[in-house]
């Protein structure tokens, strides 16, 4: 018995460091290729598909439902992110000190995550919920009739403009390294998402309703004979993956200083195969997608093709449903040995 | 007072009629016996008990109390475990994880680290698993989590699905012997089983299940010895 735990533990360990070893080497690779300032554009980029694309790829895992609406979400999101930073700072957004700054990303970033993890679970009670044990296409269709809904609402009270968004970091505010210049803003867009994708992680794998979530995605019927409440965990999934919107939508906001109420549409697609190139259903492995697609965006810009973008990115998502379905970290086999 | 009781029972899937009026008791410390081919409702009546499934009409009491409109979580709460048809381990966790998740509604502390003991004293193969993924284990071994894991939740009346299911008949016998030890210790066990003999053989009273409806009730040594149960069920 000794040798069978043996041979568990040591496949346990190699599987730990086999990922962050190819991660590393990836990005080292990017970085090389790209120069600094283009991989710095990309782990920014990669960050708001990141963010999106954990909303997708969490309600897929619980419910089997490719949440069409939640681009949406986002989208909704850039827009409640400019009324609070005006009701906050006024028409500018200008911050001119560091204290001010802190206390108004705060703001931000709470207020606006709230307000959308609200409308996320909102969106699941009334759309969703009453239709949990209908034909599976059901709720797809709704999904894409949210989605309408969505664009249809900020475009009746916005208009259908290009809106523009107070910038709260200034230009001015960078550092220096080698020839580089690295601006503030990028270091706080990718480490404010960086930060929340590991309280996520953690939320996830430690805590009781993390693993609530986790064996409601495994095998709901099982799940709720442990006593697991089957409603509550199904809408607590649609508020963090919501509120994960939120905050990309605030992030969006920052970084392009501009939104419109198609923004959701492209950015959900991709953010949707962010999370089927990482594994649908996998918490670390949407994440890894979006920094994937951002790259590949990114890269081709530098290179030269620029406009060929989007198509390199579906293109590779046809691949991967070709050759492999179940994505990069999803697992091969089915659930039930 | 019988310590769970079902009075004329009707569940339907979708306009599938698949329980009848089904009517059965469990009484403290006993195991009771459902007996059926496919297909006779064994399993709906299971799922209609412990609330994943609904009941259209009738009643379902545990200790006098009405339990046929709670929430399945609700109804683990009062006091029924249920080790479902197919076994159902969360694959993708360890063991210990879905011990885990068995006791998710208690709080955790020196009493659940006791019940720990108590699982791994009762199936020691568990404790060699421990850490091992539920999906990578053996049916055999899956079942034993599936029992362990309901146990986990401190039930008062077991509700077990086709223990035997699949399972090589050295592996029936132990794990038939364990679902007595389990009664002895003090739980109620309702038992749903295709094989009838091994099941008759351990239990205190027995309903055969056909279509829906119970079509007969009786001690198992009565029900074991009777010439059209000998016939339907028994392969004599």
């Amino acid at each position: 018995m000794a040798t069978a735990t043996g041979t568990v533990r040591t496949e346990r360990v190699r599987g730990q460091f086999f990922l962050p070893a190819v991660i590393t080497g990836f990005l080292a690779l990017m970085l090389g290729l790209l120069g600094f300032e283009q991989f710095l554009n990309a782990m920014t980029l990669g960050a708001i598909y990141a963010l999106i694309a954990l909303g997708y790829t969490m309600v897929y895992g619980i419910i089997e439902l490719i949440n069409f609406a939640h681009g949406d979400v986002f989208m909704v999101a850039t827009f409640v992110s400019i009324a609070v930073s005006t009701t906050l700072l006024g028409q500018t957004g200008a911050v001119l000190d560091i204290p001010t700054l802190i206390i108004s990303l705060i703001v931000l970033f709470t207020v606006t995550i709230v307000v959308m993890a609200l409308v996320g679970a909102l969106i699941e009670r009334l759309a969703y919920r009453p239709l949990r044990n209908a034909p599976k296409l059901a709720p797809l269709i709704t999904a894409i009739g949210v989605s309408f809904i969505l664009q249809n609402i900020i475009q009746f009270f916005v208009g259908p403009y290009i809106t523009n968004v107070p910038q709260l970091f200034s230009t001015q505010w960078a550092f220096t390294i080698g020839e580089s210049r690295v601006p503030l803003l990028n270091l706080f867009v990718i480490g404010s998402a960086l930060f929340l994708m590991v309280v996520l992680q953690l939320f996830i794998s430690r805590t009781k309703t993390g693993r609530a979530m986790r064996t409601t995605a495994m095998d709901r019927d099982a799940s709720s004979l442990m006593g697991v409440d089957i409603n509550r965990t199904i809408m607590i999934t649609f508020l963090i993956g919501s509120g994960l919107a939120g905050a990309a939508g605030v992030i969006h906001g920052l970084y392009y200083g501009n939104t419109t109420f198609t923004l959701g549409f492209q950015s959900g697609l991709k953010a949707f195969t962010a999370a089927v190139l990482g594994g649908i259903g996998n918490t670390a492995g949407a994440a890894l997608g979006g920094f994937l697609i951002a790259f590949v965006e990114v890269g081709a810009a530098a290179f030269g093709f620029g406009r060929w973008g989007g198509a390199i990115v579906f293109s590779l998502l046809v691949v991967f449903l070709i050759f492999r379905p179940t994505g990069l970290l999803g697992s091969s086999t089915g659930d039930r040995a | 007072m019988a310590l769970l009781e079902l009075k004329d029972v009707h569940t339907y899937y979708g306009a599938v009629h698949a329980l009848r009026g089904v009517s059965l008791k469990v009484e403290e410390g006993e195991i009771v016996t459902l007996i059926g081919s496919n297909g006779a409702g064994k399993t709906t009546t299971l799922r209609t008990i412990s609330g994943l499934q609904r009941a259209r009409s009738g009643s379902i009491t545990l200790n006098g109390k009405s339990i046929e409109t709670a929430p399945a979580h609700e109804i683990v709460r009062l006091g029924i475990g249920h080790s479902p048809e197919g076994r159902r381990v969360f694959t993708r966790m360890s063991v210990r994880e879905n011990l885990e998740m068995g006791a998710f509604l208690r709080k955790p502390g020196p009493e659940v680290q006791a019940d720990f003991k108590k699982i791994f004293d009762l199936f020691p193969r568990l404790k060699e698993r421990e850490f091992q993924a539920a999906g990578t284990m053996s049916g055999g071994e899956q079942q034993m989590l599936a029992i362990g894991r309901a146990l986990m939740g401190q039930p008062k009346v077991l509700l077990l699905d086709e223990p035997s299911m699949g399972l090589a008949p050295i592996l029936v016998e132990q794990i038939f012997d364990i679902i007595k030890e389990i009664n002895t210790r003090g739980t109620a066990v309702l038992l749903v089983e295709q094989n009838a003999m091994m099941a008759l053989g351990i239990a205190n009273r027995g309903y055969i299940l056909q279509i829906g409806e119970v079509t007969l009730e009786d001690d198992c040594k009565k029900l074991a010895s009777n010439p059209k149960v000998k016939e339907a069920y028994l392969g004599v």
